[in-house]
């Protein structure tokens, strides 16, 4: 599995999600994303932008100061 | 067959720019939204730096606005392009550094880009006559829809009835007499549509969006191009300028100085970058020096430093200094609360 990985920590709400959706314009559908932040508001940021935008949030975490969200690109219409 | 209509809306994650994407959407418009980050946008950061603010929703507005209305969102980053916004304002400013009247202009213009690049049909923002004082009364409306390029491509729904009649409602596209006629400040309107319509949890009504409309927060900027002897500004700057207390000693230094943990972690991201201190005898706060600091500069800054931390009360606190020579260990008094002058203080 093609899996890409994204390190957008010591940035904040919402340039995580600005990193996380320019990545996302040039993957592929199926394709999945791994995104490392430390803004803790990235935990609900990322998965909301993934509900409004068709991609799904594989699995999400908080160890210590750092938040990993795996993505898997929907589709691009 | 009939066209499907799609217009773009500027999306802030305020009740007006949800409410004017509703009613439009409501028409049979298909809706995108667009947001724009300047660097200057008020929640996310602070929400997300202070211990204090810990238990604040850490949503993104315009994020959870879109969710509510089922559009797709697309936020852009304009950092870059905004500094000649607020370095160069043709409107001027208002009572701050916030150039509120340039700022539609420059949200619109690049609204109407992406409308042109995505073959949409025209563009959405939530502005009412008389609402701000600076950027939305109705002389300003003209020359947002002529400065930005978008012509009369722009419809602002909740004050259109008010307004001449744009392409969309002279087209068909949508229907006139289905827009509002909101106007002057008072937000009860918006707030009877937003329970009409079903809207109950939003963002707080006009609350403010953009930190150039703080006082306080424009005299640091202030501060910071006079300190510089120009106006320019990088996005660390800007960041910095959100988090801590900022004291300036001297013309040629000032220091952070985190108020809470959460602002420590924050500094500590920054740490490499400047000379910085903190208490090894005691909890305390990271400080950073901005500047040209010379060695009895550090050692004043250690002193305000052990003012700051638990060790305030104490007759000496060790401190770790860090510059450029490397790091070393001074034990210094803290300073009493009445010796740092109040201008320090920005």
């Amino acid at each position: 599995m093609n899996l890409r990985r994204l390190d957008a920590r010591h940035v904040l709400c919402p340039l995580p999600v600005i990193r996380t959706q320019n990545t996302v314009a040039n993957m592929k559908p199926g394709e999945h994303l791994e995104v490392v932040c430390t803004d803790p508001g990235a935990l609900n940021d990322i998965p909301a932008w993934c509900r409004i935008n068709g991609h799904r949030v594989v699995e999400s975490c908080q160890q210590e100061n750092e938040v990993v969200i795996r993505i898997e690109v929907g589709d691009h219409d | 067959m009939t066209i499907q209509r799609k217009a773009v809306a500027l999306i802030s994650g305020g009740l007006d720019s949800l409410l004017a994407a509703r009613i439009i959407l409501d028409q049979g418009v298909h809706v995108e939204g667009i947001n724009f980050y300047t660097g200057f946008c008020v929640e996310g950061h602070t929400h997300a730096i202070r211990n204090k603010d810990k238990d604040r929703p850490k949503r993104n507005n315009a994020l959870w606005a879109a969710e509510q209305l089922g559009i797709k969102l697309h936020i852009a980053d304009v950092i870059e392009e905004y500094k000649d916004i607020v370095i160069n304002p043709q409107h001027g400013y208002g009572a701050n550094l916030n150039p509120c009247l340039d700022c539609k202009g420059f949200m619109v213009r690049k609204a109407h880009e992406w409308m042109q690049q995505h073959d949409f049909d025209f563009i959405i923002t939530g502005e009412v006559i008389g609402q701000r004082p600076k950027s939305q009364r109705r002389e300003t409306m003209p020359i947002v829809a002529r400065e930005s390029g978008a012509g009369d491509r722009l419809l602002r729904p909740l004050c259109a009835r008010l307004l001449p009649p744009t392409l969309p409602e002279r087209e068909g596209w949508i229907d006139r007499d289905q827009l509002l006629d909101f106007n002057g400040r008072s937000r009860k309107p918006q707030m009877a549509l937003a329970a009409k319509l079903g809207f109950s949890d939003y963002a707080q009504p006009a609350g403010g969006c953009c930190f150039l409309t703080d006082s306080n927060y424009s005299n640091k900027l202030a501060d910071l191009w006079q300190a510089r002897g120009e106006r320019r500004y990088e996005l660390d700057d800007i960041m910095l300028l959100k988090v801590g207390r900022h004291l300036r000693p001297a013309d040629h230094f000032k220091l952070i100085i985190a108020r809470d943990d959460g602002e420590n972690r924050f500094l500590d991201g920054y740490r490499k970058r400047f000379p910085h201190l903190y208490a090894t005898s005691h909890k305390g706060p990271l400080v950073l020096v901005d500047g040209t600091p010379q060695q009895e500069d550090l050692e004043l800054a250690a002193r305000l430093l052990a003012r700051f931390s638990q060790g305030r009360d104490a007759e000496q606190v060790r401190v770790s200094i860090t510059d450029a020579g490397g790091a070393r260990e001074l034990d210094v008094a803290p300073m009493a609360a009445g010796d740092i002058p109040e201008e320090w203080y920005l």
